[in-house]
């Protein structure tokens, strides 16, 4: 008897079970809009408070439905605010920016895949040890780095330069980049490696004939994640540099920090959007390798 | 046919060596960066340093100054209570969201972009924009007095108790769909047999997730659980974005400490012994978990061998 009943609820054709089901997708998407209300209102919050006036900020706070709305505080974020004594917006801190991710991304993304070619296809004596010490890269606490980054940057005469950021965050990140290569190309059959030796090709033209070819999924992944890690990072930008040679995460603390004066919340909050704009962006197009990375990153 | 055939003996052997060549630069970088500076952070832990690095040796004292100074105290307390309810609830939260994206809902990758856009926001735009929706002055207090509630009161983030938690709950802003998206993708991997046997005996759905589903998958939690902590114990950004630490030290953690005693305060060995003890965090988290995969795994390999 019992039996019969529980069968009747996995019945599609059961009326009872009908209603169930119906009542269960409610609370479905009921529960995941209120969630996805949750994840997206300060997004929401911050945009709409970059179009209104600072008065009304200041007398409503955040949290209410703009007034009146003006796009005007977006080019003052840009080109005008005041930060640290330099008034040229977020712009100048925008572009160091840009300046220490792409060439900090393309280095060591080109030299984690030329290592991880080398790793998972030419084997020689002690190569676990080197690939366990470029590993080790990988956990290493930034805390642990900081003084002798600084001893090593002054010696370069990098001390405040944004060439010293690209410096930390190439030997950082090709840690991380030779890890992923080399996991992706233990994939590819070395079958296909030993015959291309066989035909006489050699190291660098089995690179670029077959290596090469083949790795455009993990590129993807790696560029993604080095630029987003690379831009979003904030402990070296704010060491290593200060005043105007600061990355934009450094620039954003710097003057949301600084409790003096008024505060102009509407262009802070446009210049907060402006540093979280470039990961957001490289998010929404490439999703699907950014969830590819993350899941190679953290089960590997 | 090839020129290298017609070169040289010499020529061959560096073409032969070429595997090797190539990785010399990263194997410098690398010895360099992971072995010599921590081996140089902690000479300098040991040693007489304040404001500049001296090298004599002056032992464990700076270990013995962090451990009674009442910062690092704090801080050390901070990191385990937000360092557990942080990778509990964001464990917790991506799980429900996993399972209820798993209900094969329309539009599945809008849902998923949403829950996972804040991992692509860095933490210093996080903190920055959740202390002014948490601060008194411009936040919730204020828009709930404008709708007419003189007395409301939300100050979580300058009452000593309660700041930690307002880190918490950004943190777990941040990080739940990170969970939601691995534990999705172990969701997937169940074998569907398993799950329909489960149905033919009778089994609710909750009660399928609960007694078949979520065990299978369990070593992703671990792996989850295991990344989650590396972040927990390196926290750095999104307290100074979101709290400075404060009120007081009320949100301090080990990473702020480090920062603070190297370059505020000047005291550069308690600042390298604090950052060994940041390192000695992670190692005691990443070795068993470390030692625990590779044992799995040969266990796996047996079983299928």
């Amino acid at each position: 008897m019992a039996d019969t009943i529980q069968r009747q609820e996995f019945d599609p054709l059961a009326t009872g079970g009908a209603n169930r089901r119906i009542r269960a997708r409610v609370m479905i998407y009921g529960v995941l809009t209120l969630f996805a209300a949750i994840y997206l209102l300060p997004a929401l919050i911050i945009f709409l408070n970059t179009l209104r006036p600072l008065d009304e900020i200041v007398r409503q706070g955040f949290i209410s439905w703009p007034g009146t709305m003006s796009l005007s505080h977006w080019g003052e974020a840009w080109s005008s605010f005041c930060i640290g004594g330099t008034c040229e917006g977020v712009s100048r801190y925008f572009i160091n920016s840009l300046l220490m991710t792409v060439p900090a991304t393309a280095l060591s993304t080109a030299l984690g895949l030329v290592n991880g070619y080398v790793l998972s296809k030419w084997r020689f004596r002690g190569d676990a040890w080197v690939f366990g010490v470029i590993t080790l890269g990988v956990f290493l606490p930034a805390q642990m780095t900081l003084l002798p980054w600084a001893f090593v940057l002054g010696k370069l005469g990098l001390s405040n330069t944004i060439a010293g950021l690209v410096l930390v965050h190439t030997v950082q990140g090709v840690s991380f980049t030779t890890l992923f290569c080399r996991n992706y190309f233990l994939n590819v059959p070395d079958d296909l490696i030993k015959a291309a030796r066989i035909d006489g090709a050699g190291f660098w033209r089995i690179f670029r004939r077959i290596i090469l070819p083949l790795s455009p999924p993990i590129l993807i992944v790696t560029v993604i994640w080095q630029f987003t890690g690379i831009w979003n990072e904030f402990l070296f930008g704010t060491v290593f540099t200060s005043g105007a040679n600061q990355p934009i995460t450094s620039a954003i603390v710097a003057f949301s920090g600084s409790g003096t004066g008024e505060r102009h919340y509407n262009v802070e909050a446009a210049s907060v959007i402006m540093a979280a704009l470039p990961p957001l962006f490289i998010y929404l197009v490439g999703g699907k390798y950014f969830v590819r990375g993350l899941t190679q990153g953290a089960v590997k | 046919m090839t020129p290298e055939r017609a070169r040289a003996p010499i020529h061959r052997r560096i073409a032969n060596l070429t595997p090797q060549l190539v990785l010399v630069p990263t194997v410098l970088a690398a010895v360099i960066y992971v072995v010599m500076f921590s081996l140089w952070t902690i000479w300098i832990s040991l040693s007489q340093s304040t404001l500049l690095p001296n090298m004599s040796f002056s032992g464990f004292d700076a270990y013995l100054t962090l451990w009674q100074s009442k910062r690092w105290t704090v801080a050390f307390t901070n990191l385990f209570v937000f360092g557990t309810l942080y990778v509990v609830g964001a464990l917790m939260m991506g799980t429900l969201l996993a399972i209820l994206i798993d209900q094969r809902v329309r539009f599945e990758a809008v849902w998923r972009t949403i829950f996972l856009y804040p991992l692509a926001v860095s933490f210093i735009v996080t903190g920055t924009v959740w202390r002014w929706i948490f601060h008194p002055q411009t936040g919730v207090e204020l828009a709930l007095k404008d709708l007419g509630w003189i007395s409301a009161k939300f100050d979580w983030i300058s009452d000593r108790d309660m700041a930690l938690y307002v880190v918490v709950f950004t943190a777990i802003w941040h990080a739940s769909g990170f969970a939601m998206a691995l534990i999705l993708a172990g969701l997937r991997s169940v074998d569907s047999d398993l799950v329909k046997a489960a149905q033919i005996d009778g089994a609710s759905m909750p009660r399928i997730y609960r007694r078949v589903i979520l065990p299978t998958i369990w070593p992703i939690f671990v792996a989850v659980a295991v990344v989650l902590l590396q972040f927990a114990i390196k926290t750095y950004d999104l307290v100074v974005a979101l709290t400075q630490g404060g009120p007081g030290v009320a949100t301090t953690v080990p990473a702020i400490v480090v920062y603070d005693l190297m370059f505020q305060r000047g005291q550069i060995a308690e600042g390298a012994a604090a950052a060994v003890m940041i390192l000695l965090g992670l190692v005691c988290v990443l070795i068993p978990y470390a030692v625990w995969s590779s044992w799995r795994q040969r266990k796996e390999g047996a079983d299928h061998g």
